[in-house]
């Protein structure tokens, strides 16, 4: 496919260094291997067990946890190379990758960067040098002042020029720090001086640019190739408008709604971008649609490959891994611009581990039950984690990329709708379910996307808890799944008896199922908590009153209004899997249980719908209880509220000072005896009275410590 | 069977297991008109049974229960279902006990006994049914109450009390409290049981006073519920009756006192539910690998059986509503044994009596059912099958159906009387494990060659069909109508035919009447009426249940020659 290109200098590359973690160090050395080429893995002490640690045939550990002691430690990650006789290294993205320093000094040191030269990488990062180039080379920008300029007075001068709302941002930098909208004159000092700040702070230099803020936009990209030959072409655009917290969650290929006019203006503009800092290697060339006005101006440029390349290789059938290599082995794009075919439509959706509810915060935890759609030539699941893996704050919560293909958007979309149904993540929060409702949004389907896409239907998709009528059925749906619940529960609990009845194995006749009650059926009833998103106390408990049917059917009630119950037959197909028949529909359905904070988590996925439950472990076990914990030592003999030492001892610690306001249970004094430490609560709420010992006073058993009166 | 079927396969070494030799035939005739009407007969029997039994499993009605509901309290069963290891089965003993005892209904007695697995071990629950007479003990609640212990003795399982009760009734205290087998007894058994090693548990969930609150403290282990459980030798009135001192009740005995200050209880609970999850984590801890014998029936439990070749339901459809008409016993074998197969011993003597090897669930069991009456040859070749079982460790299951020994001159010059005692003596020393169900009519010394209540079966249940009297009641009205005949006739008083009627009929009437299976569930008698369709899955617990033990020597009497 390459051509084999005759100024190939140096040999190919046979060994190559990822430089990253997670799916995307995954994802390169799933190439380099089909290539035959060896892969080294770097991995801070967290990612001991991950993925692209078994993935690849060697590994080396760099560092601690945190990223800039261990993945952005370039020395370190240069001598792994060195170590294990890579000759090059991919940095995929993020950490490194844009790190022009980096890239010079694998050069230097005679390794191969998989990625653009060092002075285009150079050039793009200062977001106001990259500006001027483009502009030079005759790509459309956004109105603004990239100037050097920055006295405040100038800078609000220029911003008026430029029209309101206008957007401040830092030069240097990226993911949405320490940019700000600005709608009219009088709010700009504090946010311009905010902005700077918070540069300086991310980033080490607080130059600042501004802009035309435009209100409705679209965030397209062009995905570009060039190679060391001088050639340059793209590989047509990505729309990834859909946002939230400034970054992509889901993004599709080719552009929706867009012109074919449009869309090869859009390629030229990026191929000349590129053409203008001599580019090469794979690169994407971000640009900002004004939906009103149809304009689109240049953004930045990406120089490295971007998280949402799939969809793009998806659509062009080519692996950009791939060309990276080769590209970096010196040899000729396999094509030209003509030969790049564009096929079909292809969407992207990024499974993080966030709390949507609370604005989309990252989540961590663990992956308790992780079940990935499987895999087709339609279908690419990117990720790199397994079940039982830890999500860690470390480093970037997405758990997964969800990568359909389809002959054209509609049929794209029903795949993806289907594809983020059966994706099964339980053990955190994810954005599943959000993104389900996000892709069957009528204003996603009819491709009407723009950054501020989220915001803008809000209503639509995020819960509102004074809906009555979606809170009525949320409940049903609840119950209705609670019943499901139940009925596989109990039949995965019989398939497990039947393989292994507990104690002597002689006694499985007594588990049979159903199990045998002398003249009427078997009952229980089974307690289980759900999320209720419509009421303000959180959670709620469900009933359930399940009746073992001589059939093997259950008979689950749910006790409420009325409601008759259903009979649930329910077949264990294996490991999480259920074929269950109620009220006459058979469906399957799939189930995960894992324990957690002594409690016992059941998710059921059913159609489009994922339930989640919670069930407390039999009961706890404590025998906490006022009763016997109480101060066994305010006796009769004193006053209510006096507290007495419980033991002779060694005053250790006075925690509070005479006359405090303590709360019933609040620690007041440590006591040490016989080697151990005592710690003696206040009784009950109210003011400390007579505190008189000090610390290193001994205290002989049963004298007054103090006492606690109301105030 | 693929071995005979499969040319290329070495032929099975066990040919008569693949052949099945001993697979029973199908000999009912589903068209017959006594089919229908057998099965008509039992239907409506057992639609009384199950009205009977709707009553007693509610309880003591709906006001109570829902009291007992308010103090966050569940119900005896409920609060079993909650021990039991989750989906496990449950054999409740004796559910009729009590029934039309008393003037005052008394629906399973105010306990409710029985056997279930808790963390894969069967353990005898006992609880006490508070919504019943405020769980006091009548005279046949102590009596299931020993029952159950015997069981656990017998058995070796542990036990545990779920203690909510408020002591002995005190209007029957004379048949409650001073005799052998009454209340005081609970104890003692404990004391012996726990000295056997079979752990003694007891849950406090309710009241417990007075005599009850030996039951806790003479246990192992004890765990007390916050709020509702109290153990007192006297209550708050009694105290301040006694020494003027006003105390609540949660203060005299409550869960704190007992396990912080007394000692008397080991367990603190917040509530039920906690309490049970206490319960089932003292069973969890139990350490009995260390006992014998727990191990020796791995061997001989065949996992993989089949079940019965014929519709166990169709067992409600055999025994004739006329006590005088016979079935074939081996109609009922075919329904209850693994494949139906049922390899006789002895099949061409003493044909009266049905022995032969089967296994029910994997297990193996000797079954003896009776064909008729009893004759020497029957009698004898009992004693012996008897004999082959002990030797093995093989259980053994009676079938009862019997009018009888055979009587007569003949008889009794061919020794009957010494052939019966012959399989008496078998039947009584015979130490393994023994369940009789009866099928029909259970009279005389039948009853006692097939191991009726006296002869200590492990487990006894009857059908819905059954008898029990020392005989027929039509011949016992005519062996008493004779004798009174012949005292009048001493006294000279002619009795008139219509008289002498009346008489028998009176006769019968009560034999009907004290032979019925209720008269005899109520007192005890058995444990409990079972539908005949379930019979075969209550064998196999019942067998299940007694194997908790180590195998033990059978020691023989003399037997007369």
């Amino acid at each position: 496919l390459f051509s084999d290109s005759a100024s190939s200098s140096s040999q190919s590359m046979e060994k190559i260094l990822v430089a990253n973690r997670g799916e995307i160090a995954c994802r390169i050395m799933r190439t380099a291997k089909r290539l035959g080429i060896r892969t080294v893995a770097v991995y801070s002490d967290a990612d001991r067990d991950a993925l692209h640690v078994k993935s690849a045939d060697e590994a080396v550990l760099i560092g601690p946890p945190p990223a800039r002691l261990s993945y952005l430690n370039a020395s370190s990650i240069v001598d792994a190379a060195f170590r294990t006789g890579a000759q090059a290294i991919h940095p995929g993205y993020g950490f490194l990758s844009e790190s022009a320093d980096f890239a010079q000094i694998c050069e230097h040191k005679g390794l191969k960067f998989i990625g653009p030269p060092a002075s285009a990488i150079r050039d793009m990062g200062d977001k106001s040098a990259s500006k001027r180039i483009m502009g030079a080379a005759g790509v459309p920008l956004v109105p603004g002042y990239h100037g050097n300029e920055q006295d405040i007075d100038l800078m609000k001068l220029e911003a008026d020029k430029i029209g309101y709302p206008i957007i401040i941002k830092p030069t240097h930098g990226g993911g949405g720090k320490g940019m700000r909208i600005v709608n009219s004159p009088n709010e700009f000092d504090e946010s311009f001086l905010g902005a700077q700040r918070e540069a300086a702070a991310s980033f080490g230099i607080n130059t600042i640019l501004l802009e035309k803020y435009i209100t409705q936009p679209r965030h397209i990209e062009v995905q570009i190739f060039g190679d060391k030959h001088g050639n340059v072409l793209h590989l047509y655009e990505r729309d990834c408008s859909v946002q939230r917290r400034h970054q992509k969650i889901i993004e599709e290929a080719p552009a929706p709604n867009v012109s074919s006019d449009f869309r090869s203006h859009l390629g030229q503009a990026a191929v000349s971008a590129a053409k203008a800092v001599g580019y090469h290697n794979a690169g994407t060339v971000e640009f900002i649609v004004d939906t009103i006005s149809g304009q689109f101006y240049f953004m930045e440029m990406n120089t490295r490959l971007q998280v949402e390349h799939p969809v793009t290789e998806m659509i062009v059938g080519q692996d950009l891994v791939e060309w990276q290599i080769r590209v970096a082995n010196g040899e000729a794009l396999p094509m030209s611009q003509s030969q790049v075919s564009l096929l079909g439509h292809a969407f992207e959706a990024r499974i993080y581990a966030e709390n949507v509810v609370k604005g989309f915060l990252p989540a961590t935890g663990v992956l308790h039950h992780y079940r990935p759609v499987p895999v087709s030539s339609t279908v690419r699941v990117e990720t790199g984690v397994e079940q039982g893996d830890n999500v860690s704050m470390h480093y970037d919560p997405m758990i997964a990329k969800l990568v359909v293909w389809g002959e054209n958007r509609a049929a794209a979309l029903v795949k993806l709708k289907d594809c983020l149904s059966e994706f099964q993540v339980a053990g955190l929060p994810t954005n599943i379910n959000f993104l389900q409702k996000l892709v069957k949004h009528w204003a996603f389907e009819n491709g009407d996307v723009e950054t501020h896409f989220i915001e803008h239907f809000k209503d639509d998709l995020f819960v509102s808890p004074t809906n009555a009528v979606s809170a009525k059925e949320a409940h049903e749906a609840t119950r209705f799944n609670a019943t499901l619940v139940a009925a596989c529960v109990i039949s995965m609990e019989h398939s497990l008896l039947k393989e292994n009845s507990p104690g002597n194995s002689s006694l499985s006749i007594w588990y049979s199922s159903p199990p045998f009650r002398v003249h009427h059926c078997a009952r229980r009833t089974m307690e289980i908590e759900w999320e209720n998103e419509y009421d303000s106390a959180g959670s709620n408990v469900l009933t359930l009153s399940i009746t073992y049917k001589p059939n093997g059917n259950y008979l689950i009630e749910t006790g409420e209004n009325c409601s008759p119950g259903f009979e649930v037959k329910a077949t264990h197909l294996g490991n999480h899997d259920f074929r269950v028949e109620a009220d006459g529909v058979s469906m399957d359905v799939s189930l995960a249980v894992y324990f957690k904070d002594q409690t016992k988590h059941i998710h059921i996925w059913r159609g489009s719908h994922h339930h989640q439950f919670r069930q407390k472990i039999g009961c706890e076990l404590s025998d906490d209880d006022e009763a016997q914990h109480k101060s066994s030592f305010d006796t009769a003999s004193h006053p209510q509220g006096t507290v007495v030492a419980p033991m002779a001892g060694l005053v250790v610690k006075v925690l509070v000072k005479d006359g405090t306001k303590v709360e019933e249970g609040q620690p007041i004094i440590v006591l040490e005896a016989m080697k151990m430490e005592h710690v003696v609560k206040a009784p009950c709420t109210g003011g400390v009275h007579g505190l008189v010992v000090t610390a290193g006073q001994q205290v002989s058993d049963g004298s007054v410590l103090f006492s606690v009166k109301d105030l | 069977c693929w071995g005979s079927r499969n040319p290329w396969m070495i032929a099975h070494p066990r040919r008569d297991l693949c052949l099945g030799l001993g697979v029973l035939p199908d000999s009912i005739d589903r068209n017959s008109d006594s089919f229908t009407r057998n099965s008509n007969a039992m239907d409506e029997l057992i639609s009384d049974l199950q009205s009977h039994i709707a009553k007693a499993l509610s309880g003591g009605g709906a006001e109570a229960v829902k009291r007992n509901r308010s103090r966050n309290k569940l119900l005896p069963r409920e609060r079993i279902d909650r021990l039991l290891d989750p989906g496990s089965s449950f054999l409740e003993l004796s559910q009729l006990a009590g029934h039309e005892l008393y003037e005052e209904a008394l629906p399973s007695a105010g306990i409710i006994t029985g056997i279930g697995p808790v963390h894969g071990r069967l353990c005898m629950f006992v609880a006490n049914d508070p919504t019943v007479k405020g769980g006091t003990y009548y005279p046949i609640t102590v009596k299931k109450h020993l029952r159950a212990q015997e069981i656990a003795t017998q058995c070796k399982l542990p036990c545990i009390y779920l203690v909510d009760s408020g002591g002995a009734f005190l209007p029957k205290q004379a048949d409650v409290f001073p005799d052998k087998d009454n209340f005081g007894r609970i104890f003692y058994n404990q004391a012996v049981m726990s000295a056997e090693g079979i752990p003694q548990i007891a849950l406090v969930l309710g009241s417990c006073t007075a005599g009850g609150a030996y039951i806790p403290a003479m246990a192992d282990e004890s765990v007390m519920v916050k709020g509702n459980g109290t153990i007192f030798l006297a209550g708050p009135p009694l105290v301040k009756a006694a020494t003027g001192e006003e105390v609540s009740a949660e203060d005299l005995g409550g869960a704190a006192v007992h396990c912080k200050t007394s000692g008397v209880s080991d367990y603190f609970a917040q509530d039920e539910l906690h309490g049970l999850a206490l319960g089932r984590n003292i069973i969890k801890n139990l350490h009995m690998a260390g006992k014998e014998g727990m191990l020796s029936r791995l061997e001989t439990v065949n996992h993989e059986f089949k079940e019965p070749l014929y519709d166990v339901k169709e067992l409600r459809s055999i025994a004739p509503t006329d006590l005088k008409q016979s079935f074939d016993i081996r109609s009922v074998i075919a329904r209850i044994v693994d494949g139906s197969e049922f390899d006789e011993f002895k099949k061409l003597y003493g044909t009266t009596l049905v022995t032969g090897f089967a296994r029910i669930f994997g297990q193996p069991v000797g079954i003896i059912g009776n064909n008729g009456i009893l004759f020497n040859e029957s009698a004898l070749k009992g004693a012996h099958f008897i004999e082959l079982c002990t030797q093995r460790n093989i259980p053994l299951v009676f079938l009862q159906n019997i009018t009888g020994f055979m009587v007569g001159s003949r008889s009794e010059a061919n020794g009957i009387a010494k052939s019966g005692a012959k399989m008496v003596m078998a039947v009584s020393c015979a130490k393994v494990p023994k369940v009789t169900i009866i099928v029909g009519g259970s009279f005389g010394a039948g009853n006692y060659a097939m191991c009726g209540r006296a002869y200590s079966p492990n487990f006894m249940f009857l059908w819905p069909n059954a008898k029990i009297s020392v005989m027929g009641g039509a011949q016992a009205a005519g062996v008493l109508a004779q004798i009174e005949k012949s005292n009048k006739k001493k006294q000279g008083i002619q009795w008139n035919k219509e008289e002498e009627e009346r008489f028998k009929a009176k006769v019968v009437e009560a034999y009907e009447k004290e032979g019925s299976s209720y008269y005899s569930t109520a007192r005890l008698w058995d444990d409990g009426i079972i539908d005949p369709a379930d019979t075969r899955k209550i064998i196999g617990l019942c067998i299940s249940a007694s194997m908790n033990r180590p195998a033990e020597d059978t020691k023989y009497g003399v037997f007369r020659m």
